[in-house]
């Protein structure tokens, strides 16, 4: 393992840019979430860690309201993001989820062509005045996303005709079109074959330069690679919370210790 | 890793505990048997199938293509100016006061003409021989020169529909001995159509007018045609289309991507699957009762045929739409969520384009569901002889009395006179083609917009 490259690995800022106090997550009877606290640092990329079900997908769809969606689901506590409530009456989830992109599991660019998924956002939200512009937008995104060459001649056809891993750094170009503050990404790599997750890896560190990340992930050499924070959660709860490096080399949990060496999963 | 240095296979080994494969054990041949029998049963019902729509069509085509020929017969008709216009003043109102019965006359004659010119030999008197003519021949000379009374004094070559009894005999449908005790027409009439179509002047040609005329009189079958039900029809589904379409697809939109899930809307969600369920003539009966009764809307009217046919479609097309906006995955609802667009962006921008082909084929279908319904139509009076023209505004077409296609093959059906057994044939002919036509219509739709995703 690259243990080693972690430790020298450091973290630039330290700046709170999500702050959640006692968050609590109900699907009708189910307490999925169960009173966690955390702190998510600005410029940073944090990875979510644990076994299946343990609710880190859905923390983390708390962050941006996408679980406002499901019926069922409930969320107490407080989440701010630069202090202010997110949950709050006033706050409007569609201004919320602008600020905070996500990246889901599964690619799912929109049946369209590879230039409106990227220029979809930026549309609906105004970010442009006029052509020029809005190319001049696309064409960043699609760098930041590391996919510009590769789509550069081909703007016109279809997303869903690109690979499973060249759609998925197409959803991230459409997250970040947007120009959001913090990146949410469910298990961004899950879909992905070793080449197409080492790439987007790779993006995911220069990304870490505009934005705070957050980060799912099922693979813990993953979340050992990208990230500079990482959590672990298990059965709702999040056990531990700290520097990359400490939770894989010196766990303080006798939990994290068996999760990350396999005993529990 | 395969061991690169073995060159032949292993000799065969003693049989052990599964017994040989070369052999199908007991269980496997029942099995196997089993599969067999349903293949055929399944290859049987299909074949049963094929033979009974072949039988159909074979039926429907051998006996409605009939109504698609017409005898005609071609005389010239002298249009002499002392019996038309008196006066000699070409008054278009002195003209108008010779009745239908003035030019009955002028047939006679020019059959006397056309049997000198020919040299037939015949004892028909004149009247005997213009009664081989369709009733409404002489009404057709005085349209004629009511048109363009510039033609009185001339001799204008006209082609009139002979009458249904020598229609029949030249389709066969009518012999010398069926008319035994027909008073209508007489064997020497049917000598005189033989003498005359070994000349020429009768013939049986394509008749336009059955796809584009409008019903006749009881007495005169050889005249109608479908047309004006076909515009009839046609009005009613224009009132369908701009009804159903947007109140289902809204509907359906609403109930499925905004409405809470609760009791309320299971009922209503019940409700709808029940409606679609619930035979046409109730709803003919609702329309009844709510659009004539009580609104007062026109009898007979296409516009009530149409709102009542609304009734009916829209189940179809909500049970459809909502079919096909669940089909659309919701990883692409999350996508548009997540980078910040409205709900209602989510579902006009990205949800409903892709479930577009699926609502237009659902509306299709409803459209050509609602196309072929009679039932209701007999509640609102839409059956019956409606002898109207051709209707001449969008206005007229929607309030005026009309038929349509299906309660038009229905009246003609049920009339005595075999001449119109015939027509109700070539009109489900007629309708049958609209419904394969939207049904096609419908299955390109849906190859050609279904996307993959």
């Amino acid at each position: 393992m690259n243990d080693m490259r972690i430790l020298e690995r450091d973290v630039d800022t330290n700046t709170i840019k999500i702050a959640a106090r006692g968050v609590q997550v109900y699907y009708g009877d189910n307490h999925a979430i169960k009173d966690v606290d955390v702190d998510i640092q600005d410029k940073t990329v944090t990875a979510f860690i644990g076994p299946s079900g343990c609710g880190k997908s859905t923390f983390l769809r708390c962050l941006n309201r996408m679980n406002d969606t499901i019926d069922v689901c409930r969320v107490e506590g407080d989440i701010h993001i630069d202090g202010e409530d997110i949950y709050d009456k006033r706050v409007d989830p569609v201004q919320l989820r602008a600020k905070v992109g996500m990246v889901f599991q599964k690619p799912n660019p929109f049946p369209k062509s590879i230039y409106d998924n990227v220029a979809y956002g930026p549309r609906i939200h105004g970010l442009a005045k006029n052509k020029a512009e809005l190319d001049e937008i696309v064409e960043n995104a699609l760098r930041r996303a590391a996919i510009w060459s590769e789509v550069k001649d081909r703007l016109t056809a279809p997303g869903t005709g690109l690979s499973g891993g060249q759609q998925q750094r197409l959803c991230i170009a459409r997250a970040v079109a947007t120009e959001p503050e913090v990146l949410l990404m469910d298990e961004p790599c899950s879909a992905l074959d070793p080449i197409a997750t080492a790439q987007v890896e790779e993006l995911i560190d220069e990304l870490r330069q505009n934005y705070s990340v957050v980060i799912v992930t099922h693979s813990m050499q993953q979340a050992a690679r990208v990230s500079q924070k990482t959590a672990f959660f298990h059965l709702g709860n999040l056990v531990e919370y700290g520097e990359t490096g400490n939770i894989f080399t010196n766990p303080e949990d006798p939990r994290t210790e068996s999760y990350i060496t396999g005993r529990i999963g | 890793m395969t061991d690169a240095t073995t060159s032949s296979l292993p000799s065969a080994t003693p049989v052990s505990g599964k017994g040989s494969l070369m052999q199908q054990d007991a269980r496997t041949r029942k099995r196997n048997a089993a599969e067999t029998r349903f293949k055929a049963y399944g290859i049987a019902a299909i074949t049963i199938g094929m033979l009974m729509l072949l039988v159909l069509v074979y039926n429907i085509v051998s006996r409605g293509t009939g109504a698609f020929q017409q005898t005609f017969v071609t005389l010239e008709v002298a249009l002499p100016a002392e019996k038309l216009d008196k006066n000699g003043t070409r008054n278009l109102d002195d003209i108008k006061k010779v009745s239908t019965f003035g030019y009955t006359p002028l047939l006679r004659d020019a059959f006397e003409a056309k049997i000198a010119e020919k040299n037939i030999e015949t004892e028909l008197s004149g009247k005997e021989m213009a009664g081989i003519l369709s009733a409404g021949a002489a009404a057709q000379l005085r349209d004629f020169v009511l048109a363009d009374p510039t033609v009185i004094g001339s001799t204008v070559a006209f082609e009139f529909l002979a009458s249904s009894r020598v229609d029949g005999y030249l389709k066969n449908r009518v012999s010398r001995d069926s008319i035994a005790n027909d008073k209508n027409i007489s064997a020497e009439q049917l000598d005189f159509v033989d003498q005359l179509t070994a000349s020429g002047a009768i013939e049986k040609r394509f008749n336009l007018d059955f796809i584009t005329g409008a019903d006749s009189s009881d007495a005169r079958p050889e005249a109608a045609g479908m047309g004006v039900s076909m515009m009839g029809s046609f009005f009613m589904m224009l009132v369908v289309l701009a009804l159903a379409l947007p109140i289902g697809v809204a509907a359906s939109i609403y109930l499925e991507e905004f409405a809470p899930k609760n009791w309320l809307t299971d009922i209503i969600e019940v409700n709808i699957s029940n409606l679609a369920a619930v035979p046409s003539i109730v709803f003919g009966i609702l329309g009844l009762a709510v659009f004539i009764n009580y609104m007062h809307l026109p009898t007979s009217a296409p516009l009530v045929g149409g709102l009542v046919l609304t009734l009916m479609t829209l189940p179809t097309i909500i049970i459809s739409t909502r079919a096909s906006l669940k089909a659309v995955p919701p990883s692409i609802r999350d996508a548009a969520l997540g980078v910040g667009a409205s709900k209602m962006q989510s579902v006009f921008h990205h949800v409903l384009p892709l479930a577009a082909p699926g609502i237009l084929t659902g509306t299709i279908i409803g459209l050509a569901q609602a196309l072929g319904e009679t039932a209701p139509l007999l509640l609102i009076g839409m059956v019956g002889f409606i002898a109207s023209n051709p209707p001449d505004s969008i206005a007229s077409g929607l309030l005026d009395p009309n038929s349509a296609m299906p309660a038009q093959i229905y009246e003609w059906a049920k009339r005595a006179d075999p001449a119109f057994y015939e027509r109700a044939w070539g009109g489900i002919i007629i309708l049958l083609l609209f419904l394969v036509t939207m049904n096609t219509i419908a299955v390109i739709l849906r190859r050609r917009f279904e996307r993959r995703w």
